[in-house]
This record gives C-alpha cells, structure tokens and sequence, in this order.
C-alpha cells in the first residue's frame, strides 16, 4: 500500500528574498559552520579512529563530546524559553517538532549507524573532512547523496 | 597559540558543539541539523520524485552552514593542521593493527582513505557504501547525529532517542561484526 509522503519536520514557509540582501543573510550561517567545522577537526570527531574507538568503548572523549554537548544545548534553550527570546519576526525560538513516527527512528538509526561505523564519520564531519582536503569525504558524501535519492524513491514502500 | 593546533579536549569541544544549537535559534529560528542539507542538494539538483519537490530554496540557509562546515575544515585541517597523529588508547592501535590498519597514519587511517585506498575498486565501494547507508538512513530516520543525538536529545524530544539507539545499536554491529571482516577485503 502507498503511504502519504512523510515529511521529517515541518519544512520552513517563508520564502527567502533574493537579491544582495538575501545573499548577506547568508553570512552569518556561513560563519556558525566554519565555527563547527573547526571544532569538528580539532576535537577529532571528524576522525575515524575516534569514532571506531568509541564503539570499541576504549575512551570516553566522544561521549564526554556528546554528553556535554547535549547539556549545554539543552541548558540555551531553557534559557532561552526563560527569557522568552524571539526572532526578529516575533516568533518565539523553538526547535521544531519531529514526524510522530516511531519505526523510523529506529529502523533509520540502524542503517545510519551501520554506516557510521563503517566510515567514522556523520555528515558534519564529512563536510569538515571533505574541506580538509580527503578524497574519501568526496566517496562518502557522494554517497551519502545516492542514498538519500534512493530514500525518495522507497519511502513510500518502508515502514514509519 | 598552540591551543590553535593541538585537539582541544572534550569539554571545551562538547559544549562548543552544543552551542551551536540556540547559536542557529538566534541567527534565524533554525533547528541544527545536518543531513537535510542532503535532501536540499537533491531538491535542487531538480530530481522529480515528489520527496523532493518543496521549496528547497526557503532551507537554503542549510546549504550555506554547510558550506561553512566546508571552510572550517579547510582551516583546521589544512591552514592550521596538527602534525601530530591522534593518540589512541592503546588497546584500540592494537586491535587496529591485527586488523591491518596502522594507527598512526594521521587523522584517517591510510588503509581506508589514502588516494590508493580511495582509488582501489574495494576501497571506493567501501566509502561509497558507507556513505549510502549513511544518506538513506539519516532520510529515513529524518536526521543524524545532530538533528538527533544533539538538537533533538537536548529538546527531549522522544524520536531522537530512538534514532540515537538505532545509530549506536548500527555501530555497534558495523565496529565490531563488519568492519573486521571488511578490512580483510581491503587487504
């Protein structure tokens, strides 16, 4: 049977306006990834034996990476909602809900996971290694785009 | 400046990471995630399958973070790279080593992304795999590590504690039953 397209998040609605000023406001997201390509490199979870380390659980740097990384996020958005900070549109910030499903979740995770194992590396570091200069990251993100294609074109046959 | 090259440790690195999720909240109402901006580029590449057609350009702020991500990994890794090779626990280079995969090499290991590894018939399959499992399974579970294990967990949102059992139930089969018979066919 042919299920509904599932959509993950709502997807944003308000379109960008082009032109000098719609390329400007890309500025600042341009910047929060060089920011976290940078820590991706130098706290090593960009690394493949970092990861293959964790999963051998024979250090505990990238669970203290995720751990603390978790809490800190966590604790911003308290206080965000504490302070009840808005955007400029006057929205209040939240982290969108995600798609009710719960086969997906996990079903999903584990090919994700399959291949994280594999390869060491989630998309952020593949991004992080590919500007590193590794041809591999160019094998893997190409990959990776196969493989979200081929999503689009069984999702209506797999279990959410 | 030496902090500038050296690995900086988990807890300035976690916290870093985690601020990067009220960082894209402020820039623009932003959830963090990742490996959208998969499901962008094959948007924008103009595929016709109805799980791409939206208007990508209203996410395009994803591409241009990861397009960032890109330059940050030129910067660390190539204008201010570590000469050093990560240290490892030692029984990990061990166990590496009776796998055939040396644990000095650098920041990768050679036997899997060298241009050799990269270029030879298995290791191109092997990457190419990985990353597949990787794009279809981040789709399916509608993100990865940071959707999930980051954002979605710091939001104490449910699904993304079930998409982070599922990523480490996955590596868990890939480092330990996988890769090592893997390996053995990239020797």
């Amino acid at each position: 049977m042919a299920l509904p397209i599932r959509d993950e998040f709502e997807l944003q609605s308000k379109a960008h306006t082009p032109g000098a000023v719609g390329l400007l406001a890309y500025l600042p997201y341009l910047l929060a990834g060089a920011f976290f390509g940078i820590v991706a490199i130098r706290s090593e979870i960009a690394s493949w034996y970092r990861i293959y380390e964790m999963f051998r659980f024979e250090s505990f740097h990238m669970y203290g990476v995720i751990g603390s990384a978790v809490l800190t996020a966590s604790l911003s958005l308290w206080l965000l909602r504490k302070l009840e900070v808005r955007s400029r549109d006057g929205e209040p910030l939240r982290v969108r809900p995600a798609d009710p499903g719960r086969y997906r979740y996990l079903l999903g995770g584990v090919v994700f996971g399959l291949g994280w194992g594999l390869v060491g590396a989630c998309p952020g570091p593949i991004y992080a290694l590919l500007g590193s200069g590794y041809a591999g990251a160019l094998v893997i993100l190409l990959g990776a785009l196969l493989g979200t294609y081929v999503y689009g074109l069984v999702q209506r046959h797999l279990p959410h | 400046m030496e902090w500038l090259t050296q690995p900086w440790p988990w807890y300035v690195a976690g916290p870093l990471i985690g601020l990067t999720v009220p960082l894209l909240l402020l820039i623009g109402n932003r959830r963090f995630g990742i490996s959208s901006s998969l499901r962008h580029v094959c948007a924008a590449l103009g595929s016709r399958l109805p799980f791409f057609q939206y208007n990508w350009r209203a996410e395009s702020w994803n591409l241009a973070f990861v397009l960032g991500i890109v330059l940050g990994g030129f910067v660390a890794g190539v204008l201010l790279a570590n000469p050093n090779p990560v240290q490892l626990n030692p029984q990990t280079a061990g166990a590496l080593q009776q796998m055939g995969v040396s644990a000095d090499s650098g920041f990768l290991p050679k036997e899997l992304f060298s241009w050799q590894a990269v270029l030879s018939p298995v290791g191109f399959l092997f990457l190419l795999l990985g990353g597949f499992l990787i794009g279809f399974g981040a789709r399916w579970a509608a993100g990865c590590t940071s959707g999930h294990s980051i954002t979605g967990l710091a939001a104490l949102q449910l699904p993304s504690l079930l998409a982070t059992l599922g990523f480490f139930a996955g590596g868990l089969v890939a480092a330990h039953f996988i890769l090592p018979w893997a390996l053995g066919l990239l020797r």
